[in-house]
């Protein structure tokens, strides 16, 4: 063993110009497809984050919350934002302001199939005065336009959050037409309707990513097994003189292995060190002016790190393994 | 080791044709060689010397006929065990086969650590190979950089390291001045005087004369009395 370790390294040292191309070759491939899963990984970390972001929301019809309630307890909206745990108690409409916690039977309804739909963390009431109130907060100096009005134009409304890794938009939108199906909704919104064609821009994306991976790993394997070939040619003359002097074809064919994956494995190696240069350096400097929570790049963990040099490792097997069968028949 | 007394045949041919394409190398041949046999092939240039040897150690394939070695059946043996038939050859070629990227030692090493040999022994060995036919000082010399007659004793130091039991010499005296043409011829001698089989292919008749062994005539392929 210790001897075709010698006689792989002895082989390098030997053919310096076509290791290098090998290990470059490696080298860009494994640049190459390690930015495409670093994008990824990151990409499907603000993605997921992003859709637990994302709410539903569906308006009541107007006559759904009763009007006389509303005359009556003019607290109630702080009270509903609030849910309590014992909204199920039987509520009674003639004691409205006793019970400000709680909401009318029919809204508690509505509020359980809601939840009870697939994908849905929570269903949060929002009455019209605590969209009123928010609209307020959010239109700060500006809310006194807001005084001018006689009647709050606002609609109730259902706040829907998401479980968190929702799959994709098409669930999204499904999962908006079960709830707008509902006999007292009038109108769903999500927030951002686009979300769903980005997100499917993004499983695009993501396909050809994958594709692309497939197509570096594929062309690398035969790149590797052209400069393999390359070796074994050059040196045609001394394996054949292996061969008369009683040479094995194992003999002959470990040192190539071991050659094929100490290269793969050093074009691997500094492959993913180019790749946390650059991260090293976009993480210093770049994600520092953007809000932090914004933008915050993480690296491939251990784990992902060896399992792409144990793929690199693979590439130079395999294409060892292409050439020398190749050659061998001969 | 091998039994000097033993005469039965060690090397068989029989019916033996090979042709390269349409033009015919050998034909007819049947030969037996016996165990501790030294055997010269004669002819003149083309007459298939170098064919005759290469079938016995399989660098081509028999058209027709039948050849054993040892016990071997050369038209049945599977490609896996081509090695052990060798091992069973030393081999000296007509233009030397010298590695040129390796040393002498490592060329000559080579032989044993395809057989799997240890280092300790392999060491051993190829040194004292190396004394035998005088290399020792060159040991780690690239072949290039040594005169015919020198490569020629590597050559002949590779053939012998691993002991095999037929020795192939393929004009080994050839391209030599009458010194070192004397030099190798002793050592082949010295491998006969061991137990060992030769089978030596050249053209010079005054070797043939002063030895008084056998040897077979080849002309245009055929084997002539
Ligand atoms: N690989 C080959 N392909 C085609 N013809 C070949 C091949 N090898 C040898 N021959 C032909 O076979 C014949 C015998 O060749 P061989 O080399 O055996 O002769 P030889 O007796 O060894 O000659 P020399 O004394 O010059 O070495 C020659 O006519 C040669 O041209
Ligand atoms: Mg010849």
């Amino acid at each position: 063993m210790i001897l075709f370790f010698k006689r792989a390294i002895q082989d390098i040292r030997t053919n310096k110009f076509l290791n290098a191309v090998t290990i470059i070759t490696i080298f860009l491939s494994i640049l190459i497809v390690s930015t495409i899963v670093l994008f990824f990984l990151n990409a499907n970390d603000y993605m997921s984050s992003w859709k637990k972001g994302i709410r539903i929301i569906a308006y009541l019809k107007p006559d759904i919350v009763e009007p006389q309630k509303r005359a009556h307890s003019p607290l109630l909206a702080a009270g509903l934002a609030s849910e309590s745990k014992n909204s199920k108690l039987p509520y009674g409409r003639r004691f409205p302001a006793a019970s400000s916690g709680e909401l009318q039977p029919n809204l508690v309804d509505i509020k359980n199939r809601i939840q009870g739909l697939y994908g849905v963390a929570e269903a949060r009431f929002i009455s019209k005065e605590e969209a009123m109130k928010r609209l307020r907060e959010q239109m700060k100096r500006q809310s006194s336009l807001l005084d001018g009005l006689k009647e709050n134009p606002l609609p109730d409304a259902f706040e829907i959050r998401l479980t968190g890794q929702f799959p994709n938009s098409e669930r999204i939108e499904n999962l908006a037409v079960q709830i707008e199906s509902l006999p007292e909704i009038d109108d769903v919104e999500y927030g951002r309707r686009w979300i769903g064609r980005f997100v499917k821009l993004f499983d695009l994306f993501r396909l050809t990513g994958y594709a692309m991976s497939g197509i570096f790993f594929i062309a690398a394997v035969f790149i590797v097994a052209n400069t393999i070939r390359l070796v074994i040619y050059s040196r045609r003359e001394e394996i054949e003189i292996m061969r008369l002097v009683g040479a094995t074809d194992r003999f002959i064919k470990t040192p190539f292995y071991i050659e094929a994956i100490i290269q793969s494995a050093l074009g691997g190696i500094i492959g993913l060190a180019a790749l946390f240069a650059v991260y090293i350096y976009i993480s210093t400097n770049v994600e520092q002016g953007l809000s932090s929570d914004l933008l915050h790049v993480r690296f491939l963990s251990l784990r992902q790190s060896s399992t792409i040099i144990l793929c690199s490792m693979l590439v130079g097997w395999l294409g060892c393994f292409i050439s020398l069968r190749q050659f061998l028949k001969e | 080791m091998i039994d000097k007394n033993d005469k039965s045949a060690i090397i068989r041919m029989f019916h033996v044709h090979k042709n390269y394409g349409s033009k015919k190398a050998l034909i007819n041949i049947n030969l037996d060689v016996s165990k501790n046999e030294f055997l010269f092939i004669t002819g003149p240039s083309g007459a298939g010397k170098s064919t005759l040897l290469k079938l016995l150690y399989l660098g081509e394939p028999v058209s027709e006929g039948q050849i054993l070695i040892d016990g071997m059946n050369l038209s049945r043996i599977s490609r896996k065990r081509i090695p052990l038939l060798r091992r069973k050859l030393g081999i000296i070629f007509q233009d030397y086969k010298l590695i040129p990227t390796k040393t002498v030692f490592d060329n000559v090493a080579l032989v044993l650590e395809a057989m799997g040999k240890k280092r300790r022994f392999v060491q051993k060995k190829v040194n004292s190979v190396l004394r035998m036919v005088g290399m020792e000082k060159r040991f780690n010399a690239l072949p290039q950089s040594l005169s015919g007659g020198e490569q020629q004793r590597i050559a002949v130091a590779r053939a012998v390291v691993g002991m095999p039991k037929i020795i192939l010499a393929d004009e080994p005296t050839g391209s030599l001045d009458p010194e070192s043409a004397g030099t190798v011829f002793d050592l082949l001698k010295g491998f006969h005087a061991r137990g060992g089989t030769l089978l030596v292919a050249t053209h010079d008749q005054e070797l043939i004369r002063k030895t008084g062994c056998r040897a077979i005539h080849l002309k245009e392929g055929r084997q002539i009395k």
